[in-house]
């Protein structure tokens, strides 16, 4: 009962921080079984898919592979470049995903960027418990996703109204992560070393390759600036650890 | 492509997403102490990511044609103000979208 009432409690927490991926993902899922029903697959593919891979872009990409000629391990080197940032959340969940028993590997599993966002980000209240806090918002996201790509590789090519603009929703919704990020941290050096960084790999590779040259630029300069940067101890400090 | 060879296929992009996500838990486990380097990357690399994911949202937007991503400034920028104004993250995001929707759809 006692325990009952904690996860009742983290769940009505966590539900709010995710209204907006509810939104996101419910498009961004349908649109992928519809791409996935027009592709000739049955709904089953991107239900299995929407269930397993849990990674939004690769899971389009995946598409392409599927209708290609077989090649396994191409689809795993393109996964690794694909979801190389990954890396990055892992990181920086180091500590958050500490202690935390077996959620810990839900946890990991189902690391999408919106998950990460919410979970580092996210002011959980004191009473709220926050494995269970950050267990549900992984949970309901990857509900949320599956439950639209299924639902769109079934009835995908009924659906006709018009959405058309809804995926801003992604972007605003990072655009807010970002903005309550830069408005807690003291130090910008970091925001704006991924900003400029982004902005020009995007400019200098393209949109489909900017990711690994990014990253690897943001890496090599918050590298060359740890010093500076640990000394003055401007340091962001995380969301939730409080 | 059989289906063997599609769920192979599949198999093979769950294992390498799973790889870029237990990849640095399992080099730096619960047990031993994390270096320092790596504790220094875990604060500063989330500022720089945030951004990263911003910029990867809109790396479609071309701004020497179409609409010249006028829709996303405008939108951003309202996102941004209701943020300020208000500080409720539902606000800003339905508000930014509605907006978003209006303009590519009644005014670009």
């Amino acid at each position: 009962m006692q325990k009952l009432s904690v996860q009742k409690k983290a769940l009505k927490a966590a539900f709010p921080h995710t209204i907006p991926i509810l939104a996101g993902f419910w498009f961004l899922g349908l649109t992928y079984g519809i791409y996935m029903n027009v592709s000739g697959f049955s709904f089953w593919y991107p239900m299995l898919m929407s269930l397993t891979i849990f990674a939004g872009s690769m899971e389009f990409v995946a598409v392409n592979l599927l209708l290609g000629s077989f090649d396994p391990f191409q689809a795993f080197v393109m996964t690794l470049m694909i979801n190389a940032r990954h890396l990055f959340y892992g990181i920086s969940m180091l500590d958050k995903y500490r202690g935390l028993g077996w959620k810990k590997f839900y946890l990991i599993f189902g690391m999408c960027d919106e998950s990460f966002s919410i979970n580092y980000t996210a002011e959980i209240p004191k009473d709220v418990d926050r494995g269970w806090f950050m267990f549900f918002v992984t949970l309901l996201n990857h509900f949320y996703w599956f439950f639209g790509a299924t639902l769109g590789g079934i009835f995908g090519s009924l659906i006709h109204f018009n959405t058309e603009g809804l995926d801003f929703v992604m972007t605003a919704m990072f655009t807010v992560i970002f903005l309550d990020q830069w408005l807690k941290e003291k130090n910008h050096t970091s925001a704006l070393a991924g900003m400029g960084i982004s902005i020009l790999c995007l400019i200098a590779f393209g949109s489909d390759d900017f990711i690994i040259p990014s990253m690897i630029g943001i890496l090599g300069v918050l590298t060359l600036l740890r010093k500076p940067l640990e000394d003055r101890a401007l340091i962001p400090e995380g969301g939730n650890s409080k | 492509m059989t289906v063997t060879q599609q769920l192979l296929t599949i198999a093979a992009i769950v294992l390498g997403t799973m790889v870029t996500r237990f990849l640095p838990f399992i080099i730096f486990p619960v047990g031993k102490p994390t270096p320092k380097y790596i504790q220094y990357l875990g604060k500063v690399l989330p500022s720089a990511v945030f951004s990263l994911l911003v910029i990867y949202c809109l790396r479609s937007v071309d701004p020497l044609s179409g609409s010249h991503g006028l829709p996303e400034l405008i939108s951003i920028v309202a996102v941004i103000a209701l943020h300020l104004w208000k500080r409720q993250m539902l606000l800003s995001i339905a508000g930014g979208t509605v907006c978003y929707m209006f303009l590519v759809q009644m005014v670009f």
